[in-house]
């Protein structure tokens, strides 16, 4: 299903014919592939849904192959498409055909840690996990996504990643302090602080530029914040007869002034899949259950853990486990952060949304997906980070089944325009890649697209970098709007224009 | 100047047209309070006050988030959000006087800053340690761009990644690519309690380590400030707490800073007061905003000494304001300011108060650097007329 989608999107956008010999000449011919079996390794990202091979993939070594690359296509006019771990799980990464995929997997340096200042800088390759691994165990790196000990940071910040300690922490952008970056045209540039500063003067093009899918560009050097590690960590997984029950229970906490680290929530199948993948000794009759990890200070951590539990209890838990060893913290974490894997266990396929809801909309939410399962004869497994109402619906089905895989998709889409219904987002850290750019126009009128071309093609006027993601049709730049006339303030000599 | 002030969005949607189908230049107004940061432009033709788009759209207490139009005070907005326990976590100072100066002149801008203004300008104040700045509260924007289009990006849920983070382009943009209408932010649990650990030194050297000491430790400080004022040869870190109980945390950094050595250390527990006296010192007649790395705080500690100046610093960030004593001739404070620039290179140091003379002999932005073509793109592609707030910012933008 994913090809004629994807045959559609470059239109209108003319491209050349892949200049081979000088990508060989950049990178050496053992780091250019061409052969079609060996690009099948490229063909699709985390979303198996989809896949096109692309013409060729080319594994940079440096920023400065990364850059040459850029620009031999560009000069071109071949499309590319960058690409980390290959993890995503919107298509973000998906090739384009004809195409060149830049891999910067190789690309795993960690060039400095700077503890004094808590920064690190790093190339885009290295793993999530490995940061936090470079700077601990005094300090580390807070997003992170389930897939950590696999995503690169290059991906991460193309996406604008989260994981389950965002809600405390914050996301992906939140601790980006500087990037260098090779633009469209083959020049390299370093958007936000050069020196990991805050506030360089100008505009935000970091702010911009993380989380937009790959689509302005190529980040080549990556300059994160990181913090002090928490002195204290405690971890609680409650049962409770509902997931509604479990919400209120997030409700009660974030209202008292309590900020846990993580706060997550899974159904009954969720439960069921994971424990079949892990036996985390989760019982599989609890309706919902919900792991609060509050992290901190030793004092705070104390103080704030009873009322915590308080609250679960407040809320009709039917049992609450309170993780007593670092071991048994790490057990409640593996059931979780295994919870798509798991699915295999209880479903041959499953297809997974990432809608966000105002945290309060949780229960008519959940009635509706209930409703909706109903109505397409299939079942949902949930699971959320619960602290910032992102969810996970994972719909079920049989690929086996004829007409049953266009109809999970169809009812994955009918969620997410729930959550959007209901006042939330279409995406809150996979992005929306080829798979949501359909819905776009449930969240965002032709205004606001139109505003986010203005952006892209201030970046990428060919439309040449990643194109078919993110925007719901294919559009072109233009030149900027208007003849050029000269500026009063110009003629005065007050400002210049570059 | 002609002056408007539009109440809906079309309004001033019309009113950008008219800009733009004349090629006149248009200013933004909110509380005016700092109307004089940014290159010196002639005045413009027309100035679009936000005074009109005044309303708080929603708040949303369950879900701690909230849609404020440009022209909302944050005083306004701080005031409604504490009924329910919460606020923004955006404290920057409110006036160009930290809350003094004359009769009339407070009356000019008696509402204090809008939310509007504190976004276009990225202004912040002693949260942002913790809390972090205005790019990092704003989960959705609503904006006027100059041919009159009205766009949203961004969303109402505090997490989201659909489509481009058109927020903080617009954050600290200065008007120059249009008009915040109005910004959907991140509400935060207003602490019940707060406490203060202040540690005092005339000792310039210690003050930075003390500071780097609470930094660094996993205590999880609401705000982490330092000031330093060089004449009178004092200064102090200060760390604030917040929870229900904030007592055992401030206990136990005020016994980090005492293995410090050589600091007077007092705790706070109505630290109203000295935080007021943080923001306000970010405004004055001459105040230079550095942006440096945490480390280089001793660096900014000799440069402000050196200078006779006076600072305050978010210490654990490396952001630093630096007001400089009055020169009674311009050349000579704008000696000063290239002084203090040369000897913090490459760190930004922007000019955010100064008098017209000074503005006019330097770039209040400093040495152009990064990616300034890019930028210009950015602004030909939002505001292709040129007639948001042209020549304002940096680069001439």
């Amino acid at each position: 299903m994913g090809e004629t989608n994807v045959q559609s999107m470059s239109k209108g956008v003319s491209t050349g014919s892949v200049p081979l010999d000088e990508l060989v000449a950049i990178c050496g011919p053992d780091r250019v592939i061409t052969e079609h079996a060996a690009l099948r390794t490229y063909e699709s990202d985390g979303l198996l849904q989809y896949a096109v091979v692309p013409a060729a993939a080319v594994l940079p070594d440096s920023a400065s192959e990364v850059a040459a690359v850029v620009a031999a296509c560009h000069r071109a006019a071949v499309p590319w498409v960058a690409r980390g771990s290959g993890t995503g799980l919107s298509g973000g990464s998906l090739p384009v055909e004809g195409g060149v995929v830049i891999s910067l997997s190789r690309m795993r340096r960690i060039l400095e840690v700077d503890l004094a200042n808590q920064r690190i800088v790093v190339e885009p390759g290295v793993t999530n996990a490995q940061i936090s691994a470079a700077v601990g165990p005094t300090h580390f790196y807070p997003p992170d996504p389930s897939s950590q000990i696999i995503c690169s940071i290059g991906g991460n910040v193309a996406e604008n990643s989260g994981g389950v300690h965002c809600f405390k922490y914050g996301f992906t952008t939140n601790w980006v302090v500087g990037c260098e970056v090779v633009l469209p045209d083959g020049s390299t540039t370093v958007l936000g602080g050069a020196a990991g500063e805050l506030d360089r003067p100008g505009y935000d093009l970091l702010g911009a530029f993380v989380g937009s899918e790959g689509t302005l560009g190529v980040a080549t050097k990556i300059t994160l914040r990181i913090t002090p590690a928490p002195e204290a960590t405690r971890t609680v997984v409650a049962y409770f007869d509902t997931p509604e029950q479990a919400g209120q229970v997030v409700s009660d906490v974030v209202s008292a002034g309590v900020v846990p680290g993580a706060m997550e929530i899974m159904d009954n199948l969720a439960i069921a899949a994971t424990e079949a993948a892990t036996h985390a000794g989760n019982p599989l009759d609890a309706g919902a259950l919900l792991i609060v990890e509050l992290d901190g200070s030793e004092s705070e951590c104390a103080a704030r853990f009873d009322e915590v539990i308080r609250f679960c209890e407040a809320n009709g838990a039917t049992g609450v486990r309170i993780a007593q060893s670092e071991d048994e913290r790490a057990l409640i974490w593996k059931a979780r952060k295994a919870a798509f894997a798991a699915m295999g266990r209880i479903s041959p396929n499953f297809y997974v949304q990432d809608g966000v809801i105002p945290r309060t909309r949780l229960p008519q939410v959940l009635r509706r997906i209930e409703g909706l399962g109903a109505e397409y004869g299939l079942r949902v497994a949930n699971v959320f980070h619960a602290g910032d109402g992102n969810l996970h619906p994972l719909v079920l089905f049989d690929a086996a089944v004829p007409g049953e895989a266009e109809r999970a998709e169809e009812l994955a889409g009918r969620i997410v325009e729930v959550c959007v219904e209901e006042g939330g987002s279409l995406t809150g850290e996979h992005g929306i890649g080829v798979d949501k750019k359909r819905y776009m126009p449930k969240m965002f009128s032709e205004a606001d697209l139109e505003a986010f071309q203005r952006l892209r093609c201030a970046f990428d006027p060919d439309g040449r970098v990643n194109p078919g993601k993110v925007m719901p049709t294919p559009r072109l730049c233009g030149e900027v709007p208007g003849p050029y006339r000269q500026h009063p303030l110009e003629a005065a000599g007050v400002i210049e224009r570059l | 100047m002609k002056s408007e002030t539009p109440s809906t969005y079309d309004e001033a949607a019309e009113l950008l047209r008219g800009a733009t189908a004349d090629g006149r230049p248009v200013r933004f107004r909110g509380g005016g309070t700092k109307l004089g940061w940014g290159r010196p432009v002639p005045e413009p033709d027309l100035e679009i006050c936000t005074e009109g788009l005044d309303r708080i759209l929603e708040h949303n207490a369950g879900d701690f988030t909230a849609v404020l139009q440009a022209g909302v005070p944050l005083a306004v907005a701080e005031g409604a959000f504490a009924t329910a326990g919460q606020m923004l976590a955006l404290d920057p100072p409110l006036s160009p006087w930290g809350g003094a100066g004359d009769d009339a002149a407070v009356e000019a801008v008696a509402a204090g800053a809008t939310i509007g203004g504190i976004v276009a300008t990225n202004d912040s104040g002693p949260l942002r340690h913790h809390y972090g700045g205005v790019r990092d509260l704003i989960v959705g924007v609503a904006v006027v761009l100059s041919d009159g289009t009205v766009s949203r990006a961004g969303g109402k849920v505090i997490k989201n990644v659909a489509g481009y983070d058109l927020g903080k382009l617009f954050a600290g943009a200065f008007g120059t690519l249009g008009l915040i209408a109005d910004v959907t932010v991140r509400l935060h649990p207003r602490p019940a309690r707060t406490a203060t650990v202040v540690a005092r030194s005339s000792d310039p050297t210690q003050l930075p380590a003390a500071a780097a000491t609470l930094a660094h430790a996993p205590l999880e400080a609401d705000c982490l400030d330092l000031w330093w004022d060089a004449d009178a040869g004092a200064g102090a870190v200060l760390a604030r707490f917040g929870s229900a109980d904030p007592g055992p945390r401030v206990e136990e950094a005020a016994g980090l800073l005492g293995k410090v050595g050589g600091l007077a250390i007092d705790i706070d527990t109505d630290d109203t007061a000295c935080w007021e006296a943080q923001r306000a010192a970010q405004r004055g007649d001459v105040v230079v905003k550095v942006s440096a790395l945490p480390a280089a705080l001793p660096a900014v500690m000799a440069a402000t000494q050196a200078l006779g100046g006076t600072l305050v610093a978010r210490a654990g960030l490396g952001l630093a304001w630096i007001q400089l004593p009055v020169a009674d001739d311009g050349a000579e404070t704008v000696a000063r300011i290239e002084s203090l620039r040369g000897a913090l290179a490459p760190a930004p140091c922007v000019v955010l108060d100064a008098p017209a003379d000074v503005r006019a002999a330097l770039d209040p932005w400093g040495d152009e650097t990064g990616p300034v073509g890019l930028m210009h793109k950015v602004k030909e592609r939002f505001d292709p007329a040129g007639v948001c707030a042209p020549g304002l910012f940096v680069g001439g933008l």
